[in-house]
């Protein structure tokens, strides 16, 4: 009996070792990156804490600590744009990937198992190959002479320049999240009973009317799911951006880059990536409230 | 298994005044005319011809998979029949949409809105209507109280036991007060005690709203219970329509007879007739069977006795010698309370059933496994069917 005890505490174990050694601790490292100051320094950031000065050096260091960095972002305009045009980016996309996934989901749900398959595994297929190799595809489409171009030309149409536009970003974020709208929302409609509809159609309603009062509202949690799956992510996407995106374009993850590659600002970095963090909190609680619904619901 | 045995005449008669498929001036409600429904080839519904009067509570019996649900889905609207007409109040429905019919179903599966509360479920129907918010709110509040479900209106579905939810499923289905109910196989998730009780709930529910229903049901008890008048059908077509006591008591064939209760079948060649009573020859009974039957049998050609197990009296003396009399010993008894069922084998070898009301607490002898018994029937116990 108390063996057996010991084995499912252990078990319960491995998930908070996991989140302690991979998110807690890296977590907290970067936390402390961002209390601290620049510094001329390898690695460039002051206070380091000195282990062989003992308690004394644990206080020093405690507190070289401050909340400076922080109190710099907000007047920088620089940081305010990216976080700003970081939220815009990812909501607009967002949108849109509802827009596009929700019809493209309600027909995997509706059509016969044949074609769905094949609609399914067109929607993961990409997965197969490599984000970056897929990105780099879109920029041969896209770039001036790219394969869009030679297409519009043989049609008649005037070259288009979106490499290195917002929409070129857009177009990136959409593609690649598309999936990660798709499949939640898959999931909710063919799990939904057909009988639902006939009852509504039964009681007076006109298939569109069936639509907006039986099956949308019962796809609600597939919305959530999907829409939060997208947006967290594409808040602090840095690939797409930087890749597809114009240099006047500011994103958060490209920001952070900067700051640690470029300027060597470990601490304005950190900074960074720990307001985004908590930004993302809010939607990240919000995602797994409509999870437990989900599973209620889905009973 | 109770219902079977009451006698002749009082079966089914609650209304026994009401009878307006007898009427010939009498408007139907809703008129089947040979309809025919295929499945990728497969015949579901073949042929059927059917009225349904206003105010009738009208039961389809038949086994699974014999074309019930679908014979209610092509009034409903959900199927279309491949040949034929389906008539309400006199009107083709042919081209009208399920949401533009004024019936209403109650699916099997009951169908509840899982994201919607009891009230807004039950709502649903009086919303598309159009009807104003506040007397939604007294419709609703009628129902509850009509269902008994007061008290529960902000339930989500998911939160009630299984006889609640089709309390929900019920009272969905009448609140837009429809021409018509269609149920299908409303009791099948219920447990047998609240099944029964909910059977006379249905009853009088149906008489209290002065609403048409159509009950699809396998269960013959159901059917008995509730309807005014059953259809019993077969591979998609209607076998037999009538009264319960009807078609309990005068089965047009060993389907019927076989699949209403339970029965005895005697095979036998018609071998005397005097314009009153037909002499049957078989071999289970040393004299024959002797039964009035007022259809004319061709004589000489085979024909089957159909006995009720209540009909047929156990003796554990012998009787004196004479047609519908048989000898055997007692294979298995089973008693149920009210009832008990001997298993009487024949020397033939086949087995009869009998039953008894158990009316008295004690008896002087009772019937004990191995006894040697005879049974008796009188002549007018039986029917005789060429079919
Ligand atoms: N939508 C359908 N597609 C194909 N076959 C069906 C469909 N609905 C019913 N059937 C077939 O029609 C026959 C009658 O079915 P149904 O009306 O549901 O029977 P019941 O309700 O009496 O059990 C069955 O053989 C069934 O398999
Ligand atoms: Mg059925």
């Amino acid at each position: 009996m108390k063996a057996r005890r010991d084995r499912t505490s252990l078990t319960a174990l491995a998930p908070f070792l996991w989140l302690g050694l991979f998110f807690l601790f890296p977590f907290l490292l970067v936390a402390k990156l961002s209390l601290s100051e620049t510094a001329l320094a390898m690695p460039p950031y002051a206070p380091r804490l000195d282990w062989s000065q003992g308690i004394a050096g644990l206080k020093a260091f405690l507190a070289g600590l401050d909340f400076e960095t922080y109190a710099r972002l907000p007047t920088d305009r620089l940081y305010v744009v990216a976080y700003l045009s970081s939220l815009k980016f990812a909501g607009v996309a967002t949108f849109i990937l509802l827009l596009l996934g929700y019809p493209l989901a309600y027909a995997m749900a509706r059509c016969t198992p044949s074609v769905r398959r094949a609609l399914l595994m067109a929607v993961i297929l990409p997965f197969w190959t490599s984000f970056l190799i897929r990105v780099y595809a879109l920029i041969g489409i896209l770039k001036p002479e790219g394969l869009l171009n030679v297409a519009l030309r043989a049609v008649g149409l005037g070259p288009v320049s979106l490499l290195n536009t917002d929409t070129a970003i857009y177009i990136g974020l959409v593609y690649a999240y598309l999936p990660f709208m798709v499949l939640p929302l898959y999931a909710v409609l063919e799990r939904q009973q057909h009988d639902l509809l006939e009852a509504a159609a039964d009681l007076g309603c006109t298939p569109l009317e069936a639509f907006w009062r039986v099956t949308f509202p019962l796809s609600l949690p597939g919305v959530a799911a999907g829409s939060l799956l997208c947006f967290i992510p594409m808040v602090g996407e840095f690939v797409i951006p930087d890749l597809l995106g114009g240099s006047s374009t500011l994103m958060l993850g490209k920001t952070i880059w900067t700051e640690f590659f470029a300027n060597r600002d470990w601490p304005a970095a950190s900074a960074v990536a720990i307001v985004l963090l908590f930004t993302l909190v809010i939607p990240i609680v919000l995602y797994q409230r409509q999870q437990a619904k989900l599973t209620e619901l889905g009973r | 298994m109770t219902e079977r045995s009451r006698p002749r005449l009082n079966i089914g008669a609650v209304r026994s005044t009401f009878a307006p498929w007898a009427d010939p001036t009498a408007k139907p409600l809703v008129r089947f005319e040979n309809v025919v429904k295929r499945f990728d080839g497969e015949t579901a519904v073949n042929g059927v011809s059917l009225d349904i009067y206003p105010g009738e509570f009208f039961a389809l019996l038949g086994p699974s998979g014999c074309g019930k649900t679908t014979l209610m889905r092509l009034l409903a609207g959900f199927e279309t029949p491949d040949e034929g007409r389906v008539l309400l109040a006199g009107e083709d429905l042919a081209g009208k949409r399920p949401h533009e019919r004024p019936v209403n179903m109650m699916f099997q599966s009951y169908a509840l809105f899982p994201h919607l509360s009891v009230e807004r479920n039950i709502a649903f129907g009086l919303k598309q209507q159009g009807m104003p918010k506040d007397e939604i709110a007294a419709r609703v509040s009628e129902m509850l109280s009509l269902v008994r479900l007061d008290g529960l209106a902000k339930r989500k579905p998911h939160q009630l036991s299984g006889g609640q939810r089709q309390r929900v499923a019920l009272a969905r289905a009448i609140a837009p007060r429809p021409k018509m109910l269609l149920l299908d196989e409303p009791l099948a998730a219920l447990d047998k005690k609240l099944r029964e009780e909910t059977q006379w709930e249905l009853m009088a529910l149906q008489q209290q709203l002065g609403m048409t229903f159509l009950i699809v049901t396998h269960d013959q008890e159901e059917a008995m219970v509730t309807a005014d008048r059953i259809a019993v059908m077969r591979s998609g077509q209607i076998v037999q329509m009538g009264r319960p006591a009807d078609v309990y008591e005068a089965p047009n064939s060993r389907y019927v007879a076989d699949f209403i209760g339970d029965v005895n079948i005697f095979e036998g060649v018609a071998e005397h007739a005097d314009g009153l009573s037909v002499r049957l020859a078989s071999a289970e009974s040393p004299q024959g069977f002797d039964i009035v039957e007022d259809d004319r049998i061709p004589l000489g050609s085979t024909a089957w006795l159909a006995v009720r197990p209540e009909k047929i009296l156990v003796h554990l003396d012998e009787p004196p010698p004479g047609p519908n009399r048989m000898a055997g010993k007692v294979a298995d008894i089973g008693y149920l309370g009210d009832w008990t069922t001997y298993l009487v084998e024949l020397e033939s070898g086949r087995t009869i059933r009998a039953a008894r009301a158990n009316a008295t607490r004690f008896v002087d002898r009772p019937v004990d496994w191995d006894d040697q018994v005879w049974l008796t029937f009188a002549r007018d116990a039986g029917v005789v069917l060429t079919q």
